[in-house]
């Protein structure tokens, strides 16, 4: 089949940027998106041009690395599907793809289709953890979780951190990410001590980075990989209600050591 | 070379104990003073940073992603393994031990094995504290499930994705120590070189992927941690980025390597598709317990899989091997796949696949109950090829999984240079010449959690303080030297891409160093890789500028690393003049095809040391004792 | 800081400020609606219960207290979340194809400001009887009947409004409940349905009035 993209090339933070059509004469409904971009780009280099920047690694759906807008969605047409899963065979033949990075004050484009996700590990640096340090710890089986509560919290866990939901909320907002987090450990026992500190300290941290509120579109969850709901956001809220309704100020001192 | 394995004297199950006093400490206010360079963030050097930095020592880490939390790791599926025994099914630390030692083919050191074995608990313990979500049974207690080679059921997992959740765990860990002021990360930072200072290694120099600046970072001890070399044949399991680069750079300053040749390939994943094809992806192993794989036994059968009656096919796992059948390990597996398809029985457009067939289990459980096991597995595996695994068999082919050889390590995971330590995949590993299902998890994070950060101390504790600076010469020589390679890289020019080397290097490398070798292959490809390599550096072309984000350059830095390294496993396998796990040469098999080890002359680690480019390597041996274990053929008929 | 403080100044918050006011708020307009609807019964009952309800003296002027607190907090609320919302986006998408946002959802801000203006205009109207034709304290029943008797302009604006009002409750009653973690898969969807109902029960009810008015169903 043949395809023709629209990509946005920007050659660094500082450059302005612009769409650039390409035309993709044979394109086999088997490739991956991905591949499809390689096929792109060994063109522009045989060329003598730069290829087009795109961030991937694992290529089977799971390291988060990959993500771009397609055609006006999140990952692509493709429920439940990151970038690099997506075929070919989702296009029609002839379609005309427009593809662009990220877009989020929190996430500035690195280049091309790059973009810095760093925000979000600062959001997991901010409390997004259990304060154990190595040994020292019970056994495994000391402490039963009911299957239900562990189920639950890996389907939180499964988050591949990769911006899809920050990409497609119309607020910017990364309450799907930070929520899938913190819903993962509170629904375990050993997250409960830190539970309130936790909200409070992700939750600010979040809003530091400059992404927006939520106002429940949804298109987060549509657009998620791992098709995260956003009941995990509401129940983010309730713990951060909760812990305001019982936090105090003074137990955040003593820092992550 | 000395290669002295430094194992504790005393019996094998006291060891690490014994090992564990005898080691230096360092006192807590001084730990401070100690910079610790990690490079890797998966669960190796993510686990060891964070340890470190618990313990108080001033560590760096660094990884080429953009987040730490995206190392290959991540993509693990199946499973850890631990000696819990929670099954009461006959599980003990000495069992894991000697599965393990018996699935490398007798080519690892007992009592690294051993200790592996006995943390392999506390892994777990460690893991459920920092909030892993295993799964669990309706009690509340920890669930296992079966791998290949063991016969008991000690595989803890979190769905299909193991990995990602020990990652995980170890990178929440790992922030943690962020926010307390105890570990710098530096991502998309890429390792290009080690600096050795007097004979030890004080530092590595770095390029920083976004603005492109190199520059060097030195510390009093050096951990890599970088993962496998799986890509050296392209098309491989392994994320895209993974690489050799770290290793083989220390190689070049002076470290062994050890058992360069062992790979694994692994039996279940999806064929190749076409030209264009980046990539291969794995099918858990799990889905052997249901799956039954055949061909038929006509070759260049054209008929759709359905049409072709049962008497018609070959079940050739269970025809070959019926007591393991479908399940045996890996190795065994992948090659008679290749054979079957050698033979001209394989299926699928290329030829090259066989089908992995649920058609009978989906019979026997019902549509419902194979859904519920394999829902997302069946679902990936549609999602790739377009075609419905509950109605039409899977067609699979052994791809390139993980890499057994790496950089030598004693037994406190310090290679031949002081100072520079390797933990995880990247060292030549205690899984001797075939890895066990879910172990590579547990290697991982037993290096990282509870081996490194007790060895550490006892190197830096023992070693007096040498301070240096960027002005070292010997510091400037290798930043130097790193600015003029990609200087290099950048001025040729030429008119190939970087990927068509890659491509052509790994197809080379398949065919000749691949499932199957023999020694005239091999001496082909050890023509035929320096001709690549020749091109590579004369006509390669690398667009765009040093300066910025190049993610040509980077690739092109790590394909110029494999064209050299491949020289090295080709060496390694050809002197290797026996069969053993997954290096199988062909004129070393028994009657019955079965893999021929030469106990007598073949039972050490082959540690290779650089004598300079265009001169041979030199070959060290580290003799493999067994005390504990009786040398057997492995057979699993 | 003081805890409630610390729920002001962050996203999570300043939501569950707009759905705790949004309750009050909600609260406010069933009684409303349901008062208003007391037209159809002729003069003496509304009339009655204005009466009545003006009779609290004290209590009455506690509870417009709170509704205007309640209204303020919730305007500011929104008000800096849009900022900020509008702020974590400063390049938006050359395409974006909404997979599940709706026009409800899309338009509470559009919608909120309609009611801003809707509120203040009707509160000239009705309480204070600044912008009506022949305003009589104390006979709420002649001020809606000669407020929109022969004033098609203003029986639309509260149309229109009201259709407003509608989709802000049909998304915003929703939204409370996950504002303030009251989601479960459970009754997730049974509760869509309800506040989707009562949204449009007091849409249609406040709307009855003026349709009713200009039909001559209320003299
Ligand atoms: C598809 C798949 C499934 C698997 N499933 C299982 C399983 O079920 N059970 C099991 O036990 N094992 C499994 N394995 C094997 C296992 O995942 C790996 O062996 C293990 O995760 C390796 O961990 P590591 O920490 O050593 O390295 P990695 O996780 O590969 O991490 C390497 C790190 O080094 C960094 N790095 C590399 N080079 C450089 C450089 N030059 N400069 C800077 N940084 C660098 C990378 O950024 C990364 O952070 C699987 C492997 C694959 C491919
Ligand atoms: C009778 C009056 C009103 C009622 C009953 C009401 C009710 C609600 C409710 C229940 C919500 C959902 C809150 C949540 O997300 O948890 C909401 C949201 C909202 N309201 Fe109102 N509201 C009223 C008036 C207003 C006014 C006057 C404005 C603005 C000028 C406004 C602007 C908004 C906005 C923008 C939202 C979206 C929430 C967000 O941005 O986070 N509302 N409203
Ligand atoms: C078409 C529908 C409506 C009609 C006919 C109507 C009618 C009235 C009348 C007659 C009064 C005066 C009551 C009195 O003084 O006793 C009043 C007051 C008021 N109405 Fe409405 N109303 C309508 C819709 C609304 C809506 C949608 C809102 C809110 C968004 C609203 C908010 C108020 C407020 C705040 C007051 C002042 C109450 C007070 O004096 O304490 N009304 N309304
Ligand atoms: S919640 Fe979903 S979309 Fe958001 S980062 Fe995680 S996986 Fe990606
Ligand atoms: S799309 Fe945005 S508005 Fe909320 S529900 Fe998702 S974060
Ligand atoms: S490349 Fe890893 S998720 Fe797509």
């Amino acid at each position: 089949m043949k395809i023709s993209l629209k990509v946005w090339r920007q050659r660094s933070a500082g450059d302005s940027g612009r769409l650039v059509r390409y035309e993709v004469p044979s394109v086999s409904p088997d490739m991956s998106f991905l591949e499809m971009l390689d096929v792109v780009n060994e063109g522009l280099t045989a060329k003598g041009e730069e290829p087009i920047a795109f961030d991937h690694d694992c290529r089977e759906g799971i390291c988060g690395s990959c993500g771009v807008m397609i055609d006006g969605v999140a990952h692509g047409p493709m429920k439940g599907t990151a970038t690099c899963q997506l075929h070919m065979r989702s296009f029609a033949d002839g379609a005309e793809i427009v593809v662009e990075p990220w877009r989020a004050r929190a996430f500035g484009v690195v280049k091309d289709l790059v973009v810095n996700r760093g925000a979000l590990d600062r959001i997991i640096q901010a409390g997004g953890y259990i304060g154990v340090s190595t040994g020292g710890v019970p056994d495994a089986n000391a402490l039963p979780i009911p299957k239900s509560a562990a189920d639950l919290a890996m389907d939180a866990a499964a988050c591949i951190g990769c911006g899809a939901c920050v990409a497609a909320c119309p607020n910017a907002s990364a309450m799907l990410f930070t929520s899938a987090k913190m819903g993962h450990l509170s629904m375990l026992p050993q997250g409960q001590t830190e539970r309130s500190r936790r909200a409070v300290a992700m939750v600010d941290r979040m809003d530091q980075e400059g992404f927006g509120g939520c106002t429940w579109h949804g298109e987060c969850q549509e657009a998620c990989p791992k098709q995260i709901s956003i009941d995990w956001i509401s129940r983010m809220q309730r713990d951060y209600f909760t812990a305001c309704l019982s936090f105090r100020a003074d137990t955040t001192g003593d820092g992550a050591g | 070379m000395n290669l002295d394995s430094r194992v504790p004297p005393g019996p094998l199950a006291e060891k690490w104990d014994h090992h564990k006093f005898d080691m230096k400490l360092v006192n807590p206010a001084n730990k401070r003073k100690y910079s610790v360079i990690v490079v890797g963030s998966g669960l190796a050097g993510a686990s060891a940073a964070a340890t470190m930095g618990e313990l108080g020592y001033n560590v760096s880490c660094f990884c080429f992603q953009d987040s730490p939390r995206r190392a290959h790791s991540i993509a693990a599926q199946g499973g850890i393994n631990a000696a819990k025994n929670y099954q009461n099914d006959g599980d003990s630390i000495w069992r894991l031990f000697y599965d393990t030692i018996k699935g490398g083919d007798f080519r690892s050191r007992e009592a690294n094995v051993y200790r592996l074995a006995q943390i392999s608990v506390n892994i777990i313990d460690q893991c459920v504290a920092q909030g892993v979500p295993f799964a669990r049974e309706y009690g509340g207690l920890l669930a296992n499930r079966s791998f290949g080679g063991a016969q008991v059921s000690r595989t803890f997992y979190a769905r299909g994705q193991t990995g990602q959740q020990l990652l995980l765990g170890a990178y929440q860990a790992l922030e943690r120590q962020m926010a307390a002021g105890t570990v710098t990360m530096f991502p998309r930072t890429e390792m290009l070189d080690l600096v050795v200072v007097n004979g030890k290694a004080r530092g590595i120099v770095v390029r920083n992927l976004i603005t492109g600046e190199v520059s060097t970072h030195l510390a009093d001890a050096v951990i890599l941690a970088t993962g496998g070399y799986g890509n050296v044949f392209y098309l491989s399991t392994n994320a895209k980025g993974c690489n050799v680069t770290a290793g083989f750079r220390a190689y070049k300053r002076g470290a062994a390597f050890g058992n360069p040749c062992y790979t694994q390939i692994h039996p279940t994943c999806i064929p190749v598709s076409g030209e264009y094809q980046s990539k291969l992806t794995l099918m858990s192993e799990s889905l052997r317990n249901d799956g039954r794989v055949w061909v038929p036994k006509q070759q260049g059968d054209q008929r759709g899989p359905r049409d072709i009656p049962d008497a018609e096919r070959d079940y050739y796992l269970e025809r070959k091997y019926p007591s393991y059948g479908n399940l045996s390990p890996r190795d065994i597996a992948s090659r008679a796949a290749k054979e079957a398809c050698d033979g001209g029985r394989g299926v699928g457009e290329t030829g090259l696949g066989v089908y992995l067939d649920f058609r009978d289990a989906i019979q026997r459980y019902g549509e419902q109950k194979i859904r519920e096991r394999y829902g997302n597995l069946f679902e990936m595996y549609q999602r790739i090829t377009d075609e419905d695994p509950y109605k039409l068999p899977m067609r699979i082919y052994p791809a390139v999984h993980y890499t057994m050889g790496g950089l030598w390590v004693d037994y406190n995971l310090m290679s031949s240079i002081p100072g520079l330590h390797v933990l995880g995949e990247a060292n030549f590993s205690d899984h001797g010449a075939n890895r066990l299902g879910a172990s590579a998890l547990m290697q991982g994070l037993a290096d990282g959690y509870f081996v490194i950060p007790y060895t550490i101390g006892d190197y830096l504790a023992r070693t007096p303080p040498e301070p240096i600076t960027l002005e070292h010469p010997d510091v400037r020589a290798a930043e130097q030297a790193v600015r003029a390679r990609i200087g290099r890289l950048l001025s040729i020019k030429g008119s190939r891409s970087v990927d068509s080397f890659h491509r052509e290097l790994g197809k080379l490398l398949w065919d000749k160093c691949g499932m199957a070798r023999d020694a005239a292959g091999l001496k082909e490809a050890l023509v035929k890789i320096p001709a690549i390599r020749e091109e590579f550096w004369r006509n390669v072309t690398v667009p765009g500028s040093g300066s910025d984000l190049n993610q040509s350059l980077e690739r092109a830095g790590r394909v110029a690393d494999f064209l050299e390294f491949a020289e090295l496993m080709c060496v390694d396998a050809l002197h290797r003049e026996e069969s053993c796990g997954g290096h199988f040469r062909t004129e070393y098999q028994t009657a019955d095809g079965e893999a021929e080890r030469d106990d007598d002359h073949f039972a050490y680690v082959a540690a290779w040391e650089y004598q300079g480019d265009n001169r041979a390597p030199a070959l060290n041996k580290e003799p493999l004792e067994f005390e504990n274990v009786h040398l057997a053929q492995r057979s699993y008929k | 800081m003081h805890r409630l403080l610390a729920l002001y100044r962050s996203t999570v918050g300043k939501k569950i400020i707009m759905a705790v006011t949004g309750i009050i708020l909600i609260g406010f307009l069933v009684t409303h609606v349901v008062a208003n609807l007391l037209s159809f019964q002729g003069p003496a009952k509304l009339n009655g219960y204005s009466a009545f309800l003006h009779s609290t003296g004290e209590l009455l002027w506690l509870a417009r207290g709170v509704l205007l607190l309640a209204l303020i907090l919730h305007v500011l609320a929104a008000y800096q979340l849009t900022r900020l919302d509008r702020a974590a986006r400063p390049v938006g998408y050359q395409r974006k194809v909404p997979q599940s946002a709706t026009i409800a959802s899309r338009t509470m801000r559009w919608g909120g400001v309609l009611l801003l203006a809707f509120i203040i205009f009707h509160l000239l109207h009705f309480t204070l009887g600044t912008v009506h034709p022949s305003f009589v304290d104390g006979d709420p029943y002649h001020n809606i009947v000669a407020g929109f008797q022969g004033h098609p302009l203003v029986s639309g604006f509260y149309i229109v409004a009201m259709v407003g009002l509608g989709l802000h409750l049909y998304h915003g009653g929703s939204a409370m409940f996950q504002s303030l973690g009251l989601s479960h898969p459970s009754w997730n969807h049974d509760r869509q349905r309800l506040m989707r109902i009562v949204a449009g029960l007091v849409a249609l009810g406040f709307a009855a009035i003026p349709i009713g008015v200009m039909l001559g169903a209320i003299r």
